[in-house]
């Protein structure tokens, strides 16, 4: 059994110490709003925060949380009240399938934590995931407009 | 859009405005005439006690806003209260929700504003007319003597007026009338404006149920591997250790390929890698990109299906004073949506029952009943939103297996892609070339234009299509055969080449590759002609003003003719496809190291009377970045007969740091809505590829613009 907890609340699994925490979260704590979309850490859709760190939870094993604190989309919004980076996605109207919007919204939840006022450079760096709707024109928008930028 | 919550709220919502949505409802409308009016009512339409409006789409959900779009056009002739409107997909697969521009339950083709506009309208008249008699018997006055606006009955000679949710229930017990007026354009309150789209709080939240979240009780997982080789089948594997594997149920061979089963999604895919497996690669396996581009290159000098020819181009050339000839070629591309393909099915003795991420509902219906030996009305097709569809999700490959699945597990099954199946087992945008002959007279006019396509071909895929073909396939010649020009001497023609690899609809299909051909080449004889290529397309669009416009408009906001520094460029590209005009400038630098930045992409776009302004500019932004990204990156190649590449390391996608930002302006028009998904593809490719031509005076032939030795 491995522990860790999820949004707040502690979950034990008894997935093999090798699973990518993504599936982890999908399948046996039963959270979809995280997303698989390559499974090699290349377009960000499953990124989810251990300890506050953005990450590629496809390509993290869950042996690694043990004893770790996981925030996926579902942990964001505090019950109805969004996030402020949910909050600006929603007004500046950024998904468009909405597949790989989990991952750019909690890539830019950590963002702006370490960076609350981001220059384009940082946004660049930080928000390396895919967005195959190509939203991005918003994103940086809305990136902008939860910072107080916008 | 989750059919459960459909269901209860139906069931527990007593007095409630239900037109027709009492189920089951498949044999009273398989009574009903195709598209007689009452009966689009049936199904779309639900006003409850508490003033809620619950309006459904009949299309699928990929990111394009149409389950907004379509109940718009609803609310917009029901008068209601757009903050009460809830949306839902629809119930079940029926001829009520068929696509009108289809006549099968389909998404594609940018047809679902076009196809719903009047029909969608018709039913929020119809509903609101139900509304107005039943105010008017219970005020007892003329129902003429009444007027609505936001949700309520007014009549004003008596200062009296009744809810849309205080009337509905005697409203549901009336006749829907057949006739309906709709409104003028004039009076709309709700079409024309930017409104937010009802599916994005979900979206923002994680709560938005995709194919790939379906939960079903006592469900598997399947994870799935496909014979590399196109038309290769499976041929021995060792499954004795994988069954012992923890939560494994089956290993199952679906002859092009194996999959396992399992408890939960990973321990089916980790066995499946563990899994020895060989295959038999079958006829296909030394097709390679020389063997193909061989074919290809002998084509053009093979007999050609003529798709259009005016005047007498052969002759035109001859005496032309000047005659430009070029060639150009693309590769296969494949879709790639974000959400990789998958598909749930419960297959038991007498239903089956499918939960799918799918653009084709109403052909799954028909696969599905074929595949199990059950009745149509056996089979239930639950919709889902899609991660992205883009054309893939047409194909209904994925359902087979899942359907497949659940019958050797017994048991209800997820399957899901890795997205190295998706990238190796796509159906493909064809490769194409074309040979371009175009002729100036002395003055610089064109009036001779030759063009000849090879490339494989969509059409012939289909089992039903002759052999040989008797006439070029649309799909093939589109955005080159019917561009509107005035040119007075034009002719295409076609060579299909079909290989083994499979070819399908990709999003602006034969316009995606011809609007790159047609545009780029034009803007090699404009500068042959020593003429401004915006001044040089002016001319030939002098007396289309819907093209002209466009072209003004992008050109005038993408600053055509201001200053550059050096090394930076501006293109110019226009084309029309699905009954709209997008205009595109792109403006671009490229350094000493031969970097390539797209900086800006203006777009005009005049898509006939816009539906919900928010959801047109996302569209148009979407789909530049489809088609920049193709353009810069997108090349599938063939090796012993399989694709090379795998994931998003060797098919890479341009990310925020290569967005450009894109201006979208749209169009006023009043006339009827034309297609926005799809006709912001193919004038980028061309708008970026004439912009490199400014900025270096380099002309790129050959798709992606990386083979040229750019990088982004
Ligand atoms: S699924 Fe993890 S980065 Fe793509
Ligand atoms: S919104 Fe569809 S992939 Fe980003």
């Amino acid at each position: 059994m491995i522990s860790f907890s999820v949004n707040k609340k502690r979950v034990s699994v008894d997935d093999a110490p090798d699973t990518p925490l993504l599936w982890v979260i999908r399948d046996t704590v039963g959270l979809t709003g995280t997303k698989f979309g390559c499974g090699i850490a290349q377009c960000g859709a499953c990124t989810v925060l251990v300890d506050g760190s953005p990450t590629r939870s496809c390509s993290f094993p869950v042996g690694a949380v043990a004893g770790k604190s996981v925030t996926t989309i579902e942990g964001l919004a505090n019950g109805e009240t969004l996030s402020a980076v949910q909050q600006a996605w929603l007004e500046t109207q950024v998904p468009q399938c909405g597949y790989c919007q989990s991952g750019m919204i909690v890539a830019t939840t950590a963002l702006l934590k370490e960076h609350p006022k981001p220059t384009d450079a940082q946004i660049d760096a930080a928000l390396t995931n895919i967005c195959r709707c190509g939203t991005y024109d918003r994103i940086r928008v809305a990136v902008k407009k939860a910072a107080g930028l916008a | 859009m989750k059919r459960a919550n459909f269901v209860a709220t139906t069931a527990a919502a007593s007095g409630v405005f239900a037109l027709g949505f009492e189920l089951p409802l498949k044999p009273r409308l398989a009574e009903a005439a195709e598209g007689a009016p009452a009966i689009r009512l049936q199904g779309f339409v639900r006003i409850a006690p508490d003033e809620t409006v619950t309006i459904v789409s009949p299309q699928a959900e990929m990111g394009q806003g149409v389950a907004t779009s379509i109940p718009m056009l609803v609310a917009e002739e029901l008068d209601c209260d757009w903050a009460r409107v809830r949306i839902e997909s629809f119930p079940t697969v029926d001829k009520i929700y068929n696509n009108p521009a289809f006549g099968t339950m389909g998404t594609g083709g940018s047809s679902s504003v076009r196809g719903w506009y009047l029909p969608a309208r018709k039913v929020g008249g119809q509903a609101r007319a139900m509304l107005v008699a039943a105010a008017a018997a219970k005020f007892g006055v003329p129902a003429t003597d009444l007027r609505t606006q936001n949700g309520v009955v007014y009549h004003d000679a008596s200062s009296r007026k009744a809810t849309y949710g205080e009337l509905a229930s005697a409203a549901a017990a009336l006749t829907a009338p057949t006739d309906v007026t709709l409104k003028t354009a004039d009076k709309f309150t709700i079409i024309g404006k930017p409104l937010r789209r009802l599916d994005l709080r979900d979206k923002v939240t994680g709560r938005a149920g995709f194919g790939i979240d379906v939960v079903v009780p006592g469900m598997l997982f399947a994870a799935i591997k496909q014979s590399p080789v196109f038309g290769g089948g499976v041929g021995r594997y060792e499954e004795s250790s994988i069954l012992k594997r923890p939560g494994v149920k089956k290993v199952v061979n679906l002859k092009s390929g194996v999959a396992v089963v399992a408890d939960r999604y990973w321990r089916a895919k980790s066995a499946l890698d563990a899994m020895a497996i060989t295959w038999q690669d079958g006829a296909n396996a030394a097709l390679d990109e020389t063997a193909i581009a061989t074919a290809i290159a002998a084509g053009f000098s093979e007999t050609a299906l003529v798709a259009k020819k005016v005047g007498d181009p052969d002759a035109a050339l001859a005496s032309a004073a000047k005659v430009v000839t070029a060639e150009y070629h693309v590769p296969y591309l494949a879709h790639a949506p974000m959400e990789p393909m998958n598909c749930t099915a419960s297959v038991t003795a007498d239903r089956c029952e499918i939960w799918a991420p799918t653009q084709a509902p109403g052909p799954v219906v028909g696969v599905a009943a074929r595949l199990t030996n059950l009745a149509p009305d056996k089979v239930t097709v639950n919709m889902t939103y899609l991660g992205g569809g883009f054309g893939r999700r047409f194909a209904m490959d994925f359902v087979q297996q899942a359907i497949l699945l659940s019958q050797a597990a017994g048991a209800p099954v997820k399957v899901i892609w890795s997205r190295e199946e998706d990238v190796q087992h796509d159906v493909y945008r064809p490769r194409s070339s074309t040979r371009i002959k175009a002729g100036l007279d002395a003055s610089g006019k064109l009036v001779a234009w030759q063009q000849r396509i090879v490339s494989p071909s969509i059409a012939n895929a289909s089992p039903n299509a002759p052999n040989p073909p008797t006439k070029a396939d649309s799909t093939s010649v589109e955005g080159s055969a019917d561009k509107r020009y005035t040119i007075p001497n034009f002719i295409v023609d076609y060579v299909p080449k079909d290989f083994a690899v499979p070819v399908f609809y990709w999003r602006s299909v034969g316009n995606s590759q011809n609007g790159f051909f047609f545009e780029s080449m034009l803007d090699e004889v404009a500068h042959a002609a020593g003429k401004d290529p915006y001044a040089f397309r002016k001319e030939l669009v002098a007396d289309k003003p819907r093209l002209l416009n466009v072209l003004e408009i992008a050109a005038k906001n993408g600053n055509w003719g201001k200053p550059l520094p050096k090394g930076s460029g501006r293109g110019i590209a226009l084309h029309e496809s699905f009954g709209s005009m997008v205009a595109e400038v792109a403006e671009v630098s490229v350094d000493a190291k031969n970097h390539l930045r797209v900086h800006r992409v203006s777009c005009a776009i005049d898509c006939g009377q816009v539906v919900n302004p928010n959801t047109v500019e996302a569209q148009v932004q979407s789909a530049v970045i489809y088609g920049l990204t193709a353009a810069l990156f997108g090349r599938i190649t063939i090796n012993k007969g399989r694709v090379v590449q795998t994931n998003f390391t060797d098919y890479p996608m341009v990310r925020l740091a290569q967005a450009p930002h894109i201006n979208v302006e749209i169009v006023k028009s009043a006339i009827a809505p034309t297609g926005v998904g799809e006709p912001g593809t193919p004038p980028i490719a061309p708008a970026v590829a004439n912009a490199i031509f400014a900025a270096t005076g380099k002309r790129i032939r050959t798709l992606p613009f990386v083979r040229a030795g750019f990088t982004a």
